[in-house]
């Protein structure tokens, strides 16, 4: 007993010396903790939320943001008909290879196609951004420290620089951002965009409901990986007791 | 000389293969009835779970090498489509990723093992280096894993960790030249990293299978430390160790589901899921958990190639440490002072492992100095000394009759009722 307990413990010790491992110094303020539906064991998306997050994507982010690794037709995860996913993606237009006279020719995107890029190439997106290239939002969650929380905490963290703080040429100042000047002015402004639900789109809605399909374009396996989990450690745990009464019945005439 | 097995086996085909070839007289020697003491505690059940964590490893990995693609354009988006568009694959990945830290968790517990009870000491000491040797392939096959998928940490952790070998004076550049295969990291450099990164787990095997080898040779170690006198001592390995390994195997699992189900990320770096920038170097570069101890030793040295010697000494000692320690007493349980001085040692691996993850200035600086200090101290200094003088407590005198004390008055069975050891004798 006393070994068996001495043995989670020193599990629990090396697991415990990493999170403070990790926790970076700058002067950046900590993100505040969101409750989140997909936080927890039993975690899910909303879909209601992702997909207004979705517009919020379509509308104002991908303006300047690339998603590479999502295609169009990951949307019919996020509540989107096979109609409405097609329609979505034949609204953008995306390179389609070349002609029979060898020049590219562009052509309405598939549901098959990956998300169109807002630029041609990183240096195209830096000239059109004040030298700043807006970094790909496909793992844009999980790229980041408690991503789901920072990026909410950034898009709601623009604040006036305090006396003192001189801001560069074309940077704003950002509670949250590490070294506090970013060169994205403030996407969101209330009302940026029209929901069809009739939510009302304030900056704390619209950055919540962005973070909802942020976080699935990051872990779009989420609730399927937890789904299985709770089967898995179920399973794990009825058979951990097995395998002790067992033992127990093998070894009950050793001591 | 050549000739045939006397197989004992009843299944007709079973003994046909084995008077050819005695693989089931072996299996059932080593693993079946093979001697094990009865005392052992549930520590012993890391060297099982290593194995495990081993093979998952490689059952993992080579499906995973099927999707995979080792081309700098192309391996940071071939990881992504594993984990969004294979089958599965974000569960192999998971496993995978997660399943080096829970290998690394294991192996160092089971090393903590072998310090605190003495099971490097004589006969055992070539079974402790050749685990020492499965140590050091271990973590050149997870340095070069976690390249693979070619996101910032992967990027600048090789450049960081490649570039320690310039150290070396008049050669060192010639050979950080010759590793990259060019003038940085680059596609050749992640070319030969995948190669090692498939060959090295297959070498490990090899080696784990000399660590069994010589395991059988001398029998394992037990809590008390003491040597096997008697059948009375030991179970057969099967069932009884069987269904004890079962229970590790079990929790160990439920540990690795909850990192995999409900925490993947927890032990990964953020910025690995950056694609690797030549350009940008991320704020500050660190190594996975499991290397935080070296890279803390690394840098406590304010000259590079000290550091660099110091690193590579800190697990280095770990081969000598049979000689270095002079006590004839293998248990911590008999030696009150070595007792102490061990679980020192954890600390400032501990220690050790924090300061690595921090920026390397103030506090930490001194704290990463002070357990150095102490792990080569102990190591180099503390145990050839202790072994002289320390006094042991007395040992106990067999693993049947842990208990040092005399029979009680009348009774002529020892502290054990005859009928506790009476079954398993009969079965060894």
């Amino acid at each position: 007993m006393r070994s068996a307990s001495a043995l989670v413990l020193g599990l629990l010790a090396s697991l415990a010396i990493v999170p403070c491992a990790f926790a970076q110094g700058h002067e950046a303020v900590r993100a505040p903790k969101q409750p989140w539906s997909f936080n927890g064991p039993f975690g899910t998306f909303d879909r209601a939320s992702m997909q207004r997050g979705f517009q919020v994507y379509k509308e104002v982010c991908s303006n300047c943001h690339s998603m590479k690794e999502m295609y169009y037709r990951n949307l019919t995860s996020i509540g989107l008909s096979e109609e409405q996913v097609k329609a979505i993606a034949a609204s953008a237009t995306v390179p389609g290879g070349t002609d029979d006279s060898g020049q590219p020719v562009e052509r309405p995107a598939l549901p098959s196609d990956h998300f169109r890029s807002p630029f041609a190439n990183d240096k195209a997106a830096r000239s059109a951004n004040g030298g700043a290239l807006p970094p790909d939002q496909s793992l844009i969650i999980k790229a980041r420290e408690n991503g789901s929380d920072y990026v909410h905490a950034l898009l709601n963290g623009y604040r006036d620089p305090p006396p003192g703080v001189k801001i560069g040429e074309g940077q704003y100042y950002n509670e949250y951002f590490p070294g506090n000047q970013l060169a994205m002015a403030p996407p969101l402004q209330d009302g940026a965009v029209t929901y069809a639900d009739g939510t009302p789109a304030t900056v704390e809605q619209m950055s919540r409901d962005v973070v909802q399909f942020l976080t699935w374009t990051s872990n779009p396996e989420l609730e399927t990986r937890k789904r299985m989990g709770v089967k898995v450690v179920l399973f794990l745990a009825l058979m951990t007791g097995l395998t002790y009464a067992v033992k127990k019945k093998i070894w009950k005439d050793v001591h | 000389m050549a000739g045939l097995h006397k197989s004992e086996f009843e299944n007709q085909v079973v003994n046909w293969i084995d008077t050819r070839m005695p693989i089931f007289t072996m299996m059932q020697k080593e693993y079946g009835s093979f001697p094990t003491p009865k005392n052992f505690n549930y520590f012993w059940n890391f060297g099982a779970l290593a194995m495990i964590s081993l093979a998952i490893m490689i059952a993992t990995g080579i499906f995973l090498a099927m999707n995979y693609t080792a081309h700098t354009s192309l391996a940071f988006d071939s990881v992504e489509r594993i984990m969004r568009d294979v089958n599965y694959g974000w569960l192999l990945r998971y496993i995978h990723a997660n399943g080096a830290s829970m290998f690394f968790i294991v192996v160092y517990i089971h090393i903590f093992r072998a310090l605190y009870y003495g099971s490097y000491k004589a006969p055992r000491e070539l079974l402790f280096m050749l685990g020492v040797v499965i140590l050091l392939l271990m973590m050149a096959t997870a340095f070069m894993g976690y390249v693979l998928p070619w996101g910032q940490m992967s990027y600048w952790g090789a450049t960081v960790i490649t570039n320690l070998f310039s150290a070396i004076p008049f050669v060192g550049e010639g050979i950080v030249t010759w590793l990259w295969g060019g003038f940085s990291v680059d596609n050749p450099t992640l070319n030969r990293f995948y190669s090692l990164h498939y060959l090295m787990p297959f070498m490990i095997t090899g080696v784990v299978f000399l660590h069994i080898v010589a395991l059988h040779i001398t029998g394992s170690n037990n809590p008390l430390g003491i040597d096997v006198k008697t059948p009375q001592d030991t179970l057969p390995f099967h069932p009884y160790y069987t269904a004890k390994d079962s229970i590790g195997i079990c929790v160990y699992l439920l540990v690795f589901a909850g990192l995999v189900f409900f925490a993947p990320n927890f032990l990964n770096h953020p910025d690995n899921y950056i694609p690797a920038n030549p350009l940008v170097t991320p704020a500050h570069i660190v190594p996975e958990w499991y290397f935080l101890p070296y890279y803390a030793i690394l840098r406590s040295v304010p000259d590079k190639l000290g550091g660099v010697i110091l690193m590579f000494s800190s697990i280095a000692v770990l081969f000598v440490l049979p000689w270095l320690d002079t006590s004839p007493v293998r248990s911590s349980r008999f030696r009150p002072i070595y007792k102490q001085l061990i679980l020192l040692l954890v600390v400032s691996f501990l220690v050790l492992g924090y300061v690595g993850g921090q920026p390397p200035e103030g506090i930490y600086v001194v704290l990463g100095r002070v357990a150095t200090a102490y792990w080569f101290l102990h190591f180099l200094v503390l145990l050839p000394i202790l072994g002289k003088l320390e006094k042991p407590l007395p040992l106990p005198e067999s693993i049947a009759r842990p208990v040092v004390r005399r029979p009680p008055p009348g009774g002529g069975g020892g502290p054990l009722p005859q009928g506790a050891t009476a079954k398993p004798m009969e079965k060894s």
